[in-house]
C-alpha cells in the first residue's frame, strides 16, 4: 500500500484500527521504562536534589507543545494548498492535545520554578511566549467550535495556525535573544547535549513515551473526527434527502 | 524514597500530569463511543451515507 492511499479517509480508518492497539502498547511500555529510569535509576541533581525529577515531565511536554503546533502547521499547508479533508481533520484533532501538553509544560514549569527560582511565574520571554502558544491553541479550538461548516472552519484555522507558527522560533530562541530566568537549551543545541547521560537517557525515554502518547491519541482523535463528519453528513442527508439523491 | 524538602512540588507535578494524560485518554475513548453510537442510531433509522448507497 502506498503512503498516498492513507489520504483516503476510509483506508485511513481501517489502517488506524489495526495500528492503534500496537501504538497504545508501545506507549505503555515506553512509559513503564521511562518511569522506572526516572524513579529507580536517575540520580538526584547535585544542586537541585530530587526536584530535578520534575524535568522528566516538563521538558517532554514543552517539546510536544511546539511539536504539535508544527504538526498543525504542516496540516494547515495541506488544507490551504490541496484542500484535503484529512489535513484539517489532522489539524483539528491535534489542537486539544497540543493545548493539554502546553498546559502541562506551563504547570510543571511553574511547580519546578517555585522551589528553584523562588517564584511560580515571571513575565520573561520564554514563559510569556509559551503562554502565548497556549492561548493560540485555545484560539484555534474556539475557532473550530465557532464555525459550523468544517471546510470554512478548516481554512480559517489553517491561516491562524500558520500565523501562530511565527511564535515557534521566538519560543526556541527566546532564551538566547533576551535575558531570561529560564535556562538556555541544554539538549537540542549546537555542540550536543550538556546533560550527563545518567539524566539524559531517562529524559529521552520519557520524551519518546510522551511522543508515542501524542501519536496514539492523535490517530484516535482523527478517527473520531472522521466519524463525526460522517454523522454530520448523514444528519444533513436525513434533513435534506433530495441532496443525497 | 526521599524526595527532599520540595516533595510536595514533585508529587503535585506528577499527579497533575497523570490527571491530564488520563483525562485525554478518557476524552478520546468517550468521544469514539459517542460517535459510534450516533452512527449506529442513524443507520438503524435507515440513513446511509451517499458514498455507501452509491457503492451498493
Amino acid at each position: 500500500m502506498a503512503l498516498i492511499d492513507l489520504a483516503n479517509p476510509t483506508r485511513f480508518l481501517s489502517v488506524t484500527e489495526r495500528v492503534l492497539p500496537w501504538l497504545a502498547a508501545a506507549t505503555a511500555l515506553a512509559f513503564a521504562a521511562g518511569l522506572y529510569l526516572v524513579w529507580a535509576v536517575a540520580p538526584d541533581d547535585y544542586q537541585q536534589g530530587a526536584t530535578v525529577t520534575i524535568m522528566f515531565i516538563h521538558v517532554p511536554n514543552a517539546w510536544l507543545a511546539m511539536g504539535v503546533w508544527t504538526v498543525m502547521s504542516i496540516a494547515s499547508i495541506g488544507t490551504l494548498v490541496w484542500r484535503h479533508p484529512l489535513a484539517d481533520v489532522a489539524g483539528k484533532s491535534a489542537a486539544p492535545l497540543g493545548a493539554a501538553f502546553t498546559f502541562l509544560a506551563l504547570l510543571t514549569g511553574s511547580l519546578w520554578g517555585r522551589p528553584m527560582w523562588g517564584t511560580y511565574w515571571v513575565w520573561d520571554a520564554r514563559l510569556t511566549s509559551v503562554l502565548v502558544l497556549f492561548l493560540m491553541y485555545l484560539g484555534v479550538i474556539a475557532l473550530w467550535r465557532t464555525v459550523d461548516d468544517p471546510a470554512r472552519a478548516g481554512r480559517a484555522a489553517a491561516i491562524l495556525t500558520l500565523v501562530g507558527a511565527i511564535n515557534l522560533p521566538v519560543i526556541k530562541f527566546s532564551v538566547d535573544w533576551w535575558n531570561t530566568l529560564h535556562q538556555p537549551a541544554s539538549v537540542l543545541r549546537v555542540g550536543g547535549p550538556a546533560i550527563h547521560p545518567s539524566i539524559l537517557t531517562p529524559l529521552l525515554v520519557m520524551a519518546l513515551a510522551f511522543g508515542l502518547l501524542f501519536v496514539t491519541l492523535h490517530l484516535a482523535a482523527m478517527r473520531n473526527e472522521i466519524l463525526r463528519r460522517r454523522v454530520r453528513a448523514m444528519w444533513l442527508l436525513q434533513a435534506h434527502p433530495a441532496q443525497g439523491a | 524514597m526521599d524526595l527532599g524538602p520540595h516533595s510536595a512540588f514533585i508529587i503535585a507535578a506528577y499527579a497533575m500530569a497523570a490527571l491530564v494524560v488520563l483525562g485525554l485518554i478518557a476524552w478520546v475513548l468517550a468521544d469514539h463511543a459517542a460517535q459510534r453510537r450516533l452512527l449506529a442510531d442513524l443507520e438503524a433509522r435507515g440513513v446511509t451515507r451517499r458514498s455507501k448507497s452509491e457503492a451498493a
